[in-house]
């Protein structure tokens, strides 16, 4: 009996790939599955913060997929790498910051790295024609195969019908009558495969799997980019982008504020990294300044904010303790700050 | 067989999982990993991350508002 053929397939924990994946499983290939973690993918981080989110499912969908289909999954952090994505799109931009056809590209091409270096033979992904506007059309299936370097060895098995046959289909390693011709914006092809295959829970995310396509994340960080003059950033600030409050009362300094104790929790373990303010004569969140230096006017405004913010807005004066990076602390007695005089445009 | 420490906290899910699979990646078949997390999503990805690749969860308990996950490699590992 000859040994199975092996297919690394990108699992992100939707349907597609899920469906993509036991597609060739059904065809006796042996399959892994590979996800990639961007910084930007929505799976569990908030949910995690907040208390509001408690309930909701903690799980990794791509780590669920893969347990339920019975294969291996290995997540691979690029978060580094995925700079210079989204920094310089060739292909451009979605609606917001998602830069999806290069991020596609970017993915598949780790993937045939990952592919040559464990002696894999072909790379699968859950594609489907017209599934979305800018990175799942037809034009752009031989983008993503030419600049990911996998070429004919990316087959995507939902929608294989309707595309040139692959190397895995020419060598017979894959049987192409096998595979589907699904096209379009429609699930029901997809919901009666799964059907078949007598899959009935799946993950149906509403608004895609990266932070990126969402319109007040991208707000954040563009405002993150412009408060510093450079599009730099690194894992923490992706991770401050997801908590808090955020509010820009100067171009030179913006305040995250928590929102509640779990995300206060969180922002505890950035307090030495920045400038921070918590109020001492009542209960109140815990506020981060991140810019430049910031003036003895500036923490007198930042500390009237976080007044406002704190169960004290209503009292006449309020005690603020400033902590500065260096560790050094002051408390300032302030008035919070009159909810007319936080203009909206403040508000990140 | 040895037993490991990775301290995962303040990092939030998948980072746990990560630094788990790249740790136990350089562990030998049956050597222990303790895992120091203060995501609790942790508590469902590691023990995921375990069924698929063949290792086990020996003990998940909570300590304040940390959670610690002590993995033995298993035989198929990696």
């Amino acid at each position: 009996m000859s040994t199975p053929r092996k297919a690394v397939a990108l699992i992100s924990g939707g349907l597609d790939s899920m469906l993509a994946a036991k597609t060739l499983l059904a065809q006796g290939i042996h399959v892994e599955g590979i996800n990639f973690f961007t910084g930007f993918c929505v799976e569990g981080h908030t949910h995690a913060i907040r208390k509001k989110d408690q309930e909701k499912p903690k799980r990794n969908n791509a780590l669920w997929v893969a347990e339920q289909i019975g294969i291996k999954l290995h997540i691979v952090d690029v978060v580094d790498e995925y700079k210079d994505v989204l920094l310089n799109p060739k292909h451009g931009y979605g609606s917001n910051m998602n830069p999806c056809l290069d991020c596609k590209g970017f993915m598949v091409k780790k993937a045939y790295e990952w592919m040559l270096a464990h002696s894999f033979d072909f790379i699968i992904t859950g594609e489907v024609i017209g599934q979305r506007p800018m990175s799942q059309r037809k034009d752009t299936m031989p983008v993503v195969a030419r600049e990911s370097g996998a070429l004919d060895r990316l087959l995507r098995p939902l929608c294989a019908k309707l595309l040139p046959p692959t190397l895995p289909e020419r060598e017979g390693w894959v049987d192409r009558e096998r595979l589907h011709d699904f096209s379009g914006r429609t699930r029901k092809p997809q919901m009666a495969l799964a059907a078949q295959f007598g899959i009935t829970e799946y993950s149906q995310p509403a608004g895609g799997c990266c932070f990126l396509t969402d319109v007040s994340y991208s707000k954040k960080l563009v405002d993150l980019w412009t408060g510093r003059g450079t599009r730099e950033y690194d894992f923490d600030d992706l991770m401050l982008l997801k908590v808090g409050r955020h509010l820009r009362p100067r171009p030179h300094f913006k305040l995250i504020v928590g929102r509640e104790e779990g995300e206060n929790r969180f922002m505890e373990g950035y307090r030495h990294q920045f400038m921070h303010f918590q109020t001492v004569s009542c209960p109140g969140p815990l506020v981060l300044a991140d810019g430049g230096a910031l003036s003895d006017d500036d923490v007198l405004l930042a500390a009237g904010l976080v007044a406002r913010f704190s169960q004290g807005r209503d009292a006449a004066q309020v005690d603020v303790q400033v902590t500065d990076t260096l560790g050094v602390s002051r408390t300032l007695t302030v008035t919070p700050r009159p909810a007319e005089q936080i203009p909206a445009e403040w508000y990140v | 067989m040895s037993h490991h420490q990775l301290d995962a906290r303040r990092i939030l899910c998948p980072m746990p999982v990560i630094r788990t699979q790249n740790k136990v990646q350089g562990l030998a078949a049956g050597d222990t990993l303790e895992v120091i997390c203060t995501d609790p999503g942790a508590l469902h990805d590691i023990p995921a991350w375990c069924r698929i690749h063949g290792h086990h969860v020996l003990e998940s308990r909570q300590q304040g508002h940390e959670w610690i996950i002590t993995v033995q490699v298993g035989a198929s590992a990696n």
